[in-house]
């Protein structure tokens, strides 16, 4: 099996995901998009575990998705307390820091 | 397909075992021991957790035990003993710092709850009853682990596992300050969204890096290479994603736009265990990743990592000139070390038998003698301070010396290493990175690392000349601090001083483990 085209849709989910954390305001947004990354790049291992006949790549995608678990809840806790201070999740609003 | 089940080196795992059982151990302890011992339990739990771990390594080292473990998942070679007895020393010396509370009347650097709005009944309420968070202890040798790890991956799912594990207790460490707590929350939302992308990144390397050589294994990319089943394109592009997970965690330009931001919103004692474990902890794997599983490869990547060098430096100096915080210019100052560090690695040059050190001897070294002076540094920083907590800005710091002399000189101590200057070991280091460079073939990189360290020089001086001989600010005192602070103040200057004077063991014990385990 040629991993061609899941090769072409795991970039193609990988660039939205990039496009996504850098253009969106929203926190929340942002963060769904780099899900969205780390999913790419599972099909692409997925994908390349069929072509090679491996396991590898499958295994991988378990690991990867228990620490995409642990990075929402550190996120997500993080994001909150956020909005619990300033009533908004706006990677703008968040501004004290200066270059 | 058969999956045949991993074997356990318990023995040579034993360090990190420990490490992680002890944080495991401290998040029971949180659940099951009253509020008043906790501290004292904390503290005492990471102190002999992590000495037990650093006996365990040289007893290994001393028996002369090494080899791949856990199915060649993980490698205990030359390098992995030197980075993982430099990061249980220096995360000893900075966890030290978070059990300060003579400093901050009787709290520690954290926040009595963070989990309550900032200037919400809830935090005042909390903040009388004298609540605190130790929970920070476990959160940092959870961390720990995963940096002793990191170090000694050796294949690139354990790499990104491990990368995982020492970066999320961070994002929430940062998160945690006592003071500022508007700062601070901002800076770990920072921290963990740009964290979060560049974990992406180097995940889709992965991917991308197994496609091309059907194997996470460093030793089976490395034979991979030169046969590729479907193109080098895949190859190239694998290493650059992998290349920009990296550079991030090691703060290189252009991936550094968290390190100030995060440098200054962290709580201090936080900042001192990111600047000094963190990067040491990816300095180890980027050098592991390029040198074992890419070397073959290293046509391609030197003239990238050289350019990163370049702007490494020379952007984290030029910007430093102009910083008026001390935190800031020491986030500038570890931006333009990481670009030195770049500068050893893009020379990838092996020991010679004449004694002459290689580009991995010399890293250690350089990692080394900048942790020294790092853990001083921040240190002081936890000690200079006026009613509403620490002093940041330069100008307070000013005729510092009048006020306590010794705190002025181990400071200026520090700088001095950073800078470079002869008899500190930032000097040595300086000299072996640059050497390392040059017999690698990159002069015209040393020549520009050369003068960026010259440039560098001025900032730093700065800061002396700032404390020496400024007037002295009304406000601003040294505040009073316990042990857990004096400890690494004066471990940091003492070997600092050291290496600068004797640097000749450190460096021969380098050369002579720093060979890779393939």
């Amino acid at each position: 099996m040629s991993p061609d085209n899941y090769l072409y849709l795991a970039a193609a989910l990988f660039a939205i995901g990039t496009a996504g954390v850098m253009l969106r305001r929203n926190a929340l947004v942002a963060f769904m998009s780099v899900e969205l990354m780390l999913n790419a790049a599972n099909l692409a291992m997925v994908a390349f575990a069929s072509a090679r006949g491996n396991l590898d790549g499958q295994v991988a995608t378990f690991f990867v998705m228990v620490v995409a678990a642990a990075e929402v809840v550190v996120g997500l806790s993080i994001i909150i307390t956020i909005y619990r201070t300033r009533r908004s999740t706006s990677v703008d609003a968040a501004n004290l820091l200066k270059l | 397909m058969n999956i045949t089940a991993p074997t356990f080196e318990w023995l040579e795992l034993a360090p990190v075992l420990i490490v992680l059982t002890a944080a495991i151990l401290g998040v029971v302890i949180e659940a099951a021991v009253p509020r008043a011992y906790r501290l004292v339990s904390q503290v005492g739990l990471m102190v002999v957790s992590l000495v037990a771990a650093l006996a365990v390594l040289v007893e290994n080292f001393v028996s002369q035990r090494s080899g791949t473990l856990v199915s060649a998942s993980m490698v205990l070679d030359g390098p992995a003993y030197l980075a993982w007895a430099a990061l249980l020393v220096f995360g000893l010396l900075s966890m030290l710092l978070f059990a300060e509370r003579r400093l901050g009347n009787g709290s520690t650097a954290f926040a009595a709850s963070a989990a309550a709005v900032p200037g919400s009944v809830s935090e005042s309420e909390a903040a009388v009853a004298q609540h605190e968070h130790t929970e920070v202890f476990p959160l940092a040798l959870f961390s720990l682990s995963g940096m002793l790890v990191f170090a000694a991956a050796n294949d690139l799912l354990t790499a990104f596992v491990a990368l995982e594990v020492m970066s999320l207790p961070l994002y929430l460490l940062s998160a945690m300050a006592r003071r500022r707590r508007l700062l601070s929350q901002e800076a770990a939302l920072k921290y963990f969204l740009l964290g979060a992308l560049s974990s992406a990144f180097f995940l889709f390397g992965i991917a991308l890096v197994y496609g091309y050589a059907g194997s996470f294994g460093f030793r089976d990319i490395a034979t991979s290479i030169g046969a590729p089943v479907y193109g080098d394109g895949l190859l190239l592009t694998g290493m650059g994603f992998l290349a920009i997970g990296l550079l991030f965690k090691i703060g290189a330009v252009p991936f550094h736009n968290w390190v100030p931001d995060v440098y200054v919103g962290a709580p201090s004692p936080v900042t001192g265990f990111m600047a000094i474990c963190t990067k040491f902890a990816a300095v180890m794997a980027v050098v592991r990743v390029f040198y074992v599983a890419l070397g073959a490869e290293r046509w391609s990547w030197q003239p990238l990592i050289a350019a990163i060098a370049v702007l490494t430096m020379v952007v984290g100096v030029v910007i430093a000139v102009a910083q008026t915080d001390i935190k800031r210019l020491l986030a500038y100052s570890s931006i333009s070390h990481a670009g030195f560090i770049l500068v050893a690695v893009v020379g990838a040059s092996v020991g010679t038998a004449a004694g002459a050190s290689s580009s991995l001897a010399s890293i250690v070294f350089y990692l080394v003698a900048y942790g020294f002076a790092t853990v001083a540094s921040f240190a002081a920083v936890t000690m200079v301070r006026d009613a509403a907590g620490e002093v940041h800005s330069i100008t307070g710091w000013s005729g510092l010396a009048r006020r306590n002399p010794f705190l002025a000189s181990v400071v200026a101590l520090a700088m001095l290493s950073f800078a470079g200057i002869p008899l500190t070991g930032g000097f040595i280091g300086k000299w072996a990175v640059f050497t390392a460079a040059w017999r690698g073939g990159y002069s015209w990189l040393v020549a520009v690392a050369i003068v960026a360290s010259v440039v560098a020089a001025y900032v730093y001086f700065k800061v002396i000349i700032a404390m020496f001989f400024g007037e002295p600010v009304a406000g601003v005192e040294v505040g009073k601090a316990s042990g857990f602070t004096l400890v690494p103040l004066v471990v940091g200057a003492a070997a600092t001083l050291y290496l600068g004077l004797f640097p000749g063991q450190l460096l021969d014990l380098a050369t002579a483990v720093g060979t890779f385990l393939r």
